[in-house]
């Protein structure tokens, strides 16, 4: 069966101010998929993100949402685009002034001519799926990060959306807390059908839960693949990543304050 | 040694000068696109959110109420005292009642409202702002296809440019009272011969140019503070500094707007 392309990106390049941050992803994700972008801290797989969900213009290059280049779109199409994907921020991103509730309907009530009742019906659904029946009326302040992970994922599926993105889902939380958000990603996969981009630096999570998975390193994707292939990938940053080695060049306190020295001076 | 001291003081100056062009720049577009939103959106069919324009209307005005009333009430009764002290001599104290109501409702009662304002919604709306946009909050409302702009900036302009006028109104009104405060209590004159003295030396046009600076006044003060709320990074040290910048810039663009206005106003009216 032909695998459909949703995602497309083509050479994409970003700079923050002098740095090269992105240098020249190609990237393709698939209908129904779940792809990781897996790499180190600083590597720029949150940066990619960003782009590919409108937040960050690129320096140049391509990245088509179902066809339509997202940076090149005027405000209405990108809102268009935008109402059919979902995004799980790493702190969840609720909004502090709302109830658990008001924050899962909010794209709701902006996006749709529901009625109120629909609304609050469907808010309980998402919340219940979630694991968060009977905390509607709760502020995300009194939550614990879980249970604001949780709420965040519940206002990222509200619009029943066709991708969903999630920045670092199981980042700051226990393992068994950690544990139970992968296992909710792979419940809304399996009942929603939806293309997942999971960005995260955690192995358990990407193994479980990704289809392919995309290595990042540097700013560039070095190898994109399924488990299997990328655990057989030669690649040594792949192969120290995998193996959760540390870097072997790493500076000594005397080199590092020697290369200080001869780069003031010189 | 010398050559390279020159050009770092130059390349300092032309950095800081670029960064202080690009600002306005972004400053200016702020500004532009929340006027777009709150004037011409509307006419596009594009609904202005009244329901978080009147909660905002309660922050900035109602719950500012007394706090602008006591300081307006304090400044008539030192104009008062200033104003009698020097026309005692010439037995003029009556006029202090023109002094009092003039410099009140022209002057001290637009820019002392909006400096307490600067203070205190100001400040709390790049603070709120900031937080929301270290917390990731405001990239949340973007990927739910909502720009912030309509969303957050517009009903705390909009609420802003309601409210300092019709707090510049209690503000003329209770440093009056403040005045009035004194002539009776200090200077033993009657109340309806200052009352009257107040009505004579008042026209319609003090009332409006004080208005009118008061509504500049607003947008100064609302979209400053939006801007240095959008513009925060850094986490909590980065909503300090903005919301220290949002108060400080805005207090020095009152006043340098005060001054233009009221030459303006001299000159013309």
């Amino acid at each position: 069966m032909d695998k459909k392309p949703i995602i497309e990106i083509k050479e994409l390049h970003t700079y923050y101010g002098r740095a090269h941050v992105l240098k020249g992803i190609n990237l393709t994700i698939y209908e129904n998929e779940t792809i990781a972008i897996l790499g180190r801290s600083g590597c720029g797989k949150s940066t990619l993100l960003r782009h590919m969900i409108g937040l960050n213009q690129p320096g140049s290059g391509e990245i088509l949402i179902k066809g339509k280049n997202i940076p090149k779109l005027n405000e209405d199409k990108k809102t268009e685009v935008l109402k059919r994907i979902g995004m799980l921020f790493q702190n969840g991103a609720l909004f502090n002034s709302m109830s658990i509730a008001d924050n899962v309907a909010l794209p709701l009530r902006e996006h749709t001519d529901l009625e109120e009742s629909t609304i609050s019906i469907m808010t309980r659904m998402k919340l219940d799926l979630v694991g968060l029946g009977g905390f509607e009326g709760f502020n995300p302040a009194q939550l614990s990060g879980g249970m604001r992970k949780r709420a965040g994922l519940a206002r990222a599926i509200a619009m029943d959306p066709e991708i969903l993105f999630c920045d670092e889902p199981s980042a700051g939380l226990d393992p068994i807390v950690a544990a139970g958000i992968d296992q909710l990603l792979l419940k809304l996969k399996q009942a929603f059908k939806m293309t997942m981009v999971v960005v995260t630096h955690e192995m358990a999570s990407v193994f479980l839960i990704a289809d392919r998975i995309a290595m990042m390193n540097e700013g560039q994707i070095l190898a994109v693949g399924t488990r299997a292939e990328i655990e057989n990938n030669p690649h040594s940053f792949i192969q120290q990543f995998l193996h959760r080695e540390p870097d072997k060049d790493k500076v000594d306190r005397e080199t590092f304050l020697q290369n200080l020295t001869s780069e003031i001076s010189g | 040694m010398k050559s390279n001291l020159l050009n770092n003081f130059f390349a300092t100056i032309g950095r800081k000068t670029l960064k202080g062009l690009w600002e306005i720049d972004q400053y200016t577009r702020l500004v532009g696109q929340t006027l777009y939103w709150m004037a011409a959106a509307p006419l596009k069919g594009h609904k202005i959110r009244f329901r978080s324009t009147i909660i905002q209307m309660v922050r900035f005005g109602v719950d500012s109420i007394p706090i602008v009333a006591t300081i307006a009430f304090f400044i008539g009764i030192i104009l008062g005292m200033q104003a009698a002290y020097q026309l005692k001599p010439f037995g003029a104290s009556i006029y202090m009642a023109d002094l009092v109501g003039v410099s009140v409702t022209r002057e001290l009662g637009p820019m002392l409202t909006a400096i307490v304002l600067a203070g205190r919604s100001g400040s709390a709306i790049a603070a709120e702002l900031g937080t929301m946009k270290v917390s990731e909050e405001i990239d949340a409302l973007r990927t739910m296809g909502l720009n912030p702009i309509p969303y957050l900036a517009v009903p705390r302009v909009l609420s802003m440019m309601i409210m300092l006028p019709s707090l510049t109104l209690i503000a003329d009104f209770v440093g009056i009272l403040g005045g009035l405060f004194v002539g009776i209590f200090s200077e033993h004159i009657d109340f309806w011969l200052y009352f009257n003295e107040t009505t004579r030396a008042l026209v319609l046009k003090d009332f409006l140019t004080g208005l009118i600076k008061s509504g500049v006044f607003a947008l100064l003060v609302a979209t400053i503070g939006c801007y240095q709320g959008f513009s925060v990074s850094g986490g909590a040290e980065g909503v300090g500094k903005r919301t220290t910048t949002s108060v400080v810039t805005s207090i020095f663009m009152i006043i340098a707007a005060n001054v233009l206005f009221t030459g303006l106003f001299y000159s013309t009216l």
